[in-house]
């Protein structure tokens, strides 16, 4: 029975982290994008998630006790929390990628150290590697080496891009899962997926990323030097290689766009309030070409959200039912790419000078927002994995 | 709790209505266009579905309760065989909806059980006029209170099966608001004037037609005394146009897919290259959001919801998209789109319809 009906936990959910965003993220939006690297991390919000959130997040936190819909419910979360500040979304103390990645390819024991470090005492972050300087979309070329030793591995290479690195390493003892290769010329047969603790000799965050948004975030390079590991921290025990990374993507694509849409809301909300105030009203059923520009402007930033939106819901139903979601993620991930892009570009136009300004938050929620059509998959990479599975062709057939 | 899934029957309502599209719809599309008539096979095996008495109650004589969601699962795929035929068939709706939704129970009594009998009956609405500024809210046909009753003037165009119809659903402004009065097509004062001659749409038979001080009862406003909620049939109608919407979109979009990928330039199929197969990937994903759109639309019908915001969205989003959608395909086609051996010019001018035409459907 189709219905668009959320469920009460979902919306109870939705208000609390509302509240959080209203109270303990928005009044420290600006200061946090202004002093990118110079401040620390926003421990006053970190700490009240991880000390509350057994009330109020806990259904994020892995092996928590959830309701039918886990992955329902963070998209919703997700959503909220970026309305109130992406840079502080990607601070959230809970699993993310790295987390993403050991419950996709991990053994039982490997998730277990995953649920036991989220129950301890003090916030912790994980991250994951991938992207190197030389290769992003196309991730079978990456180089880092993965080389058996004795009773351990011996990772080399140099990772980019990485997410929350400075977090997971350097502030928390966190983890990073790192994507190598045993055999350099096997393509992405031989890729694996690596596990490395926070102290671990040999990696080392070499540099902070400056970024264009998402400034309260760390995104670092990450070197691996001579970086030994035990064997038990090789991912699921090596039996989920590639394909591991990709089946990641079918949950981290329309997270992604959650959290852009979440971008695009405050920016539909802030124009539509502000809109208000100066006695604009918006005529939704008049007929198309008998609105002003502005209610035009208004209905489709509005409509592209909501058809981004349901996309990203429906992607979402599908991964808790186990239903395969390739494509269907792939189709959030495009059409909220675009739609926040989109949105925020045209905010920051229907406010006019005030909307460049720094006197409001609309220049930096357009800056924030870019992000969205960049990572888990570039816009155009989605395009081409929805492209292969509506025509039938493989990797070969349609490049 | 959101879903996605059909319940069983409407899965079989699907596929009775992909079937009959399929089957019936399409391969009658190009003549009917060209000869400007509906075939009449359309509505003859389209009734066989039972889609409308299976929407009105056993007291009315219909077999069922009527829903949004269910319709625009049908009307999509109906649409995806061809609108004109779609339209044709599902043009008895244009009465018995408004009435079931919002008719007294003596209208209900009176108008529905003639829609549920064992062939097809036309029925007709007018809404629109004749004119460049033409606002649903703002009629220049009028309606004015006359010796307990009304009298309607006004010129109204694009009336589905005026000719054809014992009833109209004349939507005309009464003190100030659109209300809507079910007027017999005999009644003195009603002219049935020439067949429209649109771009698209002309297997469809639409009429202009005038009302000159035409007398109508107290008793033939919709919903009786207290009139009726025109937002909400404006929205009902504006969800089924955008289901149809995807519908058309879904048809260019599959004919372009195959064309492209059997069409060979340069020693392979044009969508191996990633100029074409993006352009399709844009194409599906937006008419799977429209579609989510539509059903999200219906589905806040069926809630009793205000679905005036949602029809919005739903049709707005739905008719760029099916335009953008036909249009793509010409191109994609290059010369055999432009060419009506090819069915693609059909679609583009039909999809044109979507953000012009009000009210010749509903669900």
């Amino acid at each position: 029975m189709i219905s668009f009906e959320n469920s009460d936990l979902i919306k109870e959910q939705q208000r609390y982290a509302e509240s959080i965003a209203l109270e303990r993220i928005r009044p420290l939006a600006r200061y946090y994008d202004a002093y990118e690297h110079e401040h620390e991390i926003p421990w006053d919000f970190v700490r009240f998630i991880w000390d509350t959130g057994r009330k109020g997040l806990d259904a994020l936190m892995p092996g928590a006790e959830v309701p039918d819909e886990p992955f329902m419910l963070q998209i919703h979360t997700s959503e909220m929390i970026s309305w109130g500040d992406v840079g502080f979304f990607m601070c959230l103390p809970w699993p993310a990628l790295g987390g993403n990645a050991i419950q996709n390819t991990g053994t039982e024991e490997q998730k277990n150290r995953l649920t036991e470090r989220f129950r301890g005492e003090r916030p912790t972050w994980t991250c994951m590697a991938l992207t190197e300087s030389h290769c992003g979309s196309d991730s079978s070329a990456i180089r880092t080496r993965a080389v058996r030793d004795g009773d351990g591995w011996v990772l080399n290479g140099e990772k980019l891009f990485v997410t929350s690195a400075r977090k997971a390493l350097e502030e928390s003892e966190g983890f990073m899962v790192v994507w190598a290769t045993t055999d350099p010329g096997a393509g992405r047969s031989a890729i694996r997926p690596f596990l490395v603790e926070a102290g671990n000799p040999g990696v080392r965050i070499m540099k902070l990323e400056n970024k264009l948004g998402l400034r309260a975030s760390d995104t670092a390079v990450v070197i691996l030097e001579d970086c030994r590991i035990p064997l038990e921290n090789l991912l699921g025990g090596g039996e989920k290689g590639f394909k591991g990374a990709m089946a990641t993507f079918d949950s981290a694509r329309p997270a992604a766009a959650s959290s852009g849409l979440g971008i695009a809301r405050a920016t539909i909300d802030f124009v539509k309030e502000e809109l208000g105030r100066q006695g604009v009203t918006i005529r939704y059923a008049l007929p198309r070409r008998l609105l002003t520009a502005i209610e035009r402007d208004v209905i489709d930033m509005e409509t592209e959200w909501r058809a981004a939106w349901l996309l990203t819901v429906r992607a979402a139903w599908m991964v808790d039912r186990g239903i395969p979601s390739t494509v269907e993620s792939s189709m959030s991930k495009v059409k909220a790419g675009e739609a926040v892009t989109r949105i925020t570009q045209k905010g920051i136009e229907l406010m006019g000078p005030l909307g460049y300004s720094e006197r409001m938050m609309l220049e930096k929620w357009m800056r924030d927002g870019k992000i969205i059509d960049l990572f888990e998959g570039t816009g155009q990479i989605n395009r081409l994995v929805i492209a292969r599975r509506i025509l039938g062709y493989s990797g070969r057939d349609l490049k | 709790m959101y879903s996605f899934e059909p319940t069983e029957e409407q899965k079989m309502v699907i596929d009775a209505a992909r079937r009959l599209a399929a089957r019936e719809f399409r391969p009658r599309m190009r003549d009917s266009d060209e000869k400007g008539e509906p075939d009449p096979a359309w509505m003859d095996e389209g009734w066989a579905l039972s889609l409308l008495p299976a929407s009105i109650p056993e007291q009315f004589g219909g077999f069922g309760a009527n829903s949004a969601l269910t319709w625009v699962l049908a009307a999509e795929e109906l649409a995806w065989g061809d609108l004109g035929a779609t339209l044709a068939l599902l043009a008895p709706n244009l009465v018995a909806l408004p009435v079931l939704r919002a008719g007294s129970p003596e209208q209900k009594a009176m108008h529905l059980p003639a829609f549920c009998n064992d062939a097809w009956a036309p029925g007709a609405a007018a809404l629109m006029e004749p004119r460049i500024a033409f606002d649903p809210f703002a009629l220049e046909t009028k309606a004015v209170r006359d010796n307990g009753g009304y009298r309607v003037t006004g010129t109204k165009c694009n009336v589905p099966f005026a000719l054809e119809s014992d009833w109209i659903l004349v939507y005309a402004a009464l003190d100030g608001k659109t209300q809507a009065l079910l007027v017999p097509t005999n009644a003195p004062g009603v002219t049935v004037g020439e067949r429209e001659r649109n771009m698209g749409l002309r297997a469809l038979p639409l009429y202009s037609v005038s009302f000159a001080d035409c007398a109508v009862p107290a008793s033939h406003l919709l919903g009786g005394e207290q009139g009726c909620d025109f937002d909400l049939l404006l929205a009902a109608s504006r969800t089924a146009l955008a289901s149809m919407a995807v519908g058309v979109a879904r048809a260019a979009c599959d004919f372009a897919l195959d064309y492209t990928r059997q069409r060979t330039a340069f020693g392979e199929p044009l969508a191996r290259r990633q100029s074409i197969a993006f352009t399709l990937a844009e194409l599906v994903t937006d008419i799977d959001a429209a579609r989510l759109l539509v059903w999200e639309a219906a589905w806040n019908l069926d809630q009793g919801k205000d679905a005036v915001r949602a029809a919005a969205f739903a049709l707005n989003f739905s008719s760029d998209m099916a335009l953008r959608t036909a249009d793509r395909a010409v191109q994609l086609l290059g010369g055999y789109g432009y060419v009506r051996d090819y069915p693609v010019e059909l679609w583009l001018r039909n999809a044109r319809a979507f953000g012009v035409l009000e009210g010749i459907a509903t669900v």
